[in-house]
């Protein structure tokens, strides 16, 4: 009895030093000391079991990637972040009207909008994701040409979108008009790809925790896109790195931006519902 | 003079889809089990060149997914895939070649790569360059080196 108490003493301290229980999931960390990012939660019942929690990438990473991702003075993606910030207020394309022109200041207007995307667009009748929004902006809007889909200006603008979202929970929704979509994604989640016959499960289902060569394997969540890859000093996004994972199963890779990975962002999103937005995260 | 060239660069392709006296990929003899009981050579295996296809990136890259004991010299060893101290005693020599060539016939629902097969892949590509790939593909590993990495795994009894 008394060695029970003991250890549930010891493992309610343990649980404090590692993290703080929310409503819902386990925080890991804080970003400036202020924003609560939740790194546990339970998996999603559309899940249906596969994963019974999901958990960040930055959970995987060591602790001198972790420690830059909590302040943003050590944060590399920031200067892209105020970058950004400038292509905000400028004027762009033949209208001439700047983003802040009609949404005014991004950290008001955008607040909540990186945790639900992908999403529906009724007007469209499509599934957007976040840069296509952005360059449907830029084309249609403001007479402006549209940027590389996993260009740097466009992984920018993404971060800098996502910077009011931090710490919100990400909440992309399947059902509806985007079901459909979602079950291809699905689909591609599961389908081993290329010479190596690998899926995105095989890696980031089936072996998250485990080492493969010196590289600890991830959920392969996307909570935290765009990242700032430290090998590659760079942001990269979302369809930038699908494009690397399914090109290293020796595979012909899909088009960053192609309704393939549009709709496999939106399944590998909903993995991860309920983890916090960490846009613009460090990555090794 | 254009034929003869024709012929000389057919006779390098024959060199390089399949050398005299092999079993190529399309031919190998399974069992029920995925076991292969028939070198695929006829030449014995090379337990050094073994190593050298288990620890190099660019060939098998085993030690990738795979811990090996006799290899830790060479960093870093994955976890995804089964320890193989003692392999060489726990199983026989012809179901670590049906292992080596084409895992999934032994074990259906292994990741490991077919090390051993040209053909009925899902967007083939052109090795790591993201770009497509014509099939047959190049197998991962030519016949002789699963030979090698076989005769190395024999020699893995404790």
């Amino acid at each position: 009895m008394k060695m029970t108490v003991l250890k549930s003493a010891i493992a309610g301290l343990a649980l404090v030093a590692t993290g703080v229980m929310a409503e819902e999931g386990t925080v890991g960390f804080e970003i400036n000391g202020d924003i609560p990012i939740v790194t546990r939660v339970p998996a999603a019942a559309h899940l249906d079991g596969a994963l019974s929690e999901a958990i960040s990438g930055w959970e995987y990473r060591d602790s001198s990637t972790q420690a830059m991702q909590m302040d943003d003075f050590d944060n590399p993606a920031m200067l892209a972040v105020e970058q950004a910030a400038e292509v905000w207020n400028t004027a762009m394309g033949t209208v001439g009207k700047s983003c802040a022109d009609c949404h005014g200041d991004v950290n008001e207007s955008m607040i909540g909008i990186r945790a639900t995307y992908p999403k529906w667009n009724e007007k469209a009748g499509e599934v957007r994701t976040l840069a296509m929004q952005v360059n449907n902006c830029l084309t249609e809007n403001m007479g402006a040409e549209a940027w590389k889909y996993d260009g740097a200006d466009m992984a920018a603008m993404e971060a800098l979108i996502s910077i009011p979202s931090r710490g919100m929970p990400v909440n992309v929704a399947i059902d509806g008009p985007v079901a459909s979509v979602w079950e291809q994604g699905k689909e591609m989640y599961y389908t081993r790809y290329g010479q190596l016959e690998l899926s995105c499960a095989s890696c980031h289902e089936l072996n998250y925790d485990n080492l493969i060569r010196a590289d600890h394997l991830s959920q392969g969540q996307i909570n935290a896109f765009p990242v700032y890859r430290l090998k590659d000093t760079g942001l990269v996004t979302t369809h930038g790195r699908f494009k690397g994972c399914v090109r290293d199963t020796r595979a012909e890779t899909f088009a960053a931006g192609s309704p393939e990975f549009v709709a496999l962002e939106l399944y590998v999103a909903s993995r991860g519902n309920g983890l916090s937005v960490e846009a613009p995260a460090v990555r090794p | 003079m254009k034929s003869i060239i024709q012929m000389a660069v057919g006779l390098a392709m024959v060199g390089t889809v399949a050398m005299a006296g092999e079993v190529a990929p399309d031919d190998v003899a399974y069992d029920e089990y995925g076991a292969v009981a028939v070198s695929l050579t006829g030449v014995a295996g090379d337990p050094a060149n073994g190593i050298k296809i288990m620890t190099e990136r660019s060939k098998g890259n085993c030690i990738a997914c795979h811990q090996v004991t006799a290899l830790a010299e060479f960093p870093f060893h994955g976890e995804v895939g089964p320890m193989l101290d003692g392999v060489g005693a726990n199983r026989s020599e012809a179901e670590l070649r049906g292992i080596v060539a084409n895992a999934k016939i032994t074990f259906p629902e292994s990741v490991m790569p077919s090390f051993y097969k040209t053909h009925g892949y899902i967007r083939p590509g052109d090795a790591f360059t993201g770009k497509a790939g014509t099939e047959p593909l190049p197998p991962l590993l030519t016949a002789q080196e699963i030979e090698d990495v076989v005769a190395f795994l024999m020699t893995l009894q404790d």
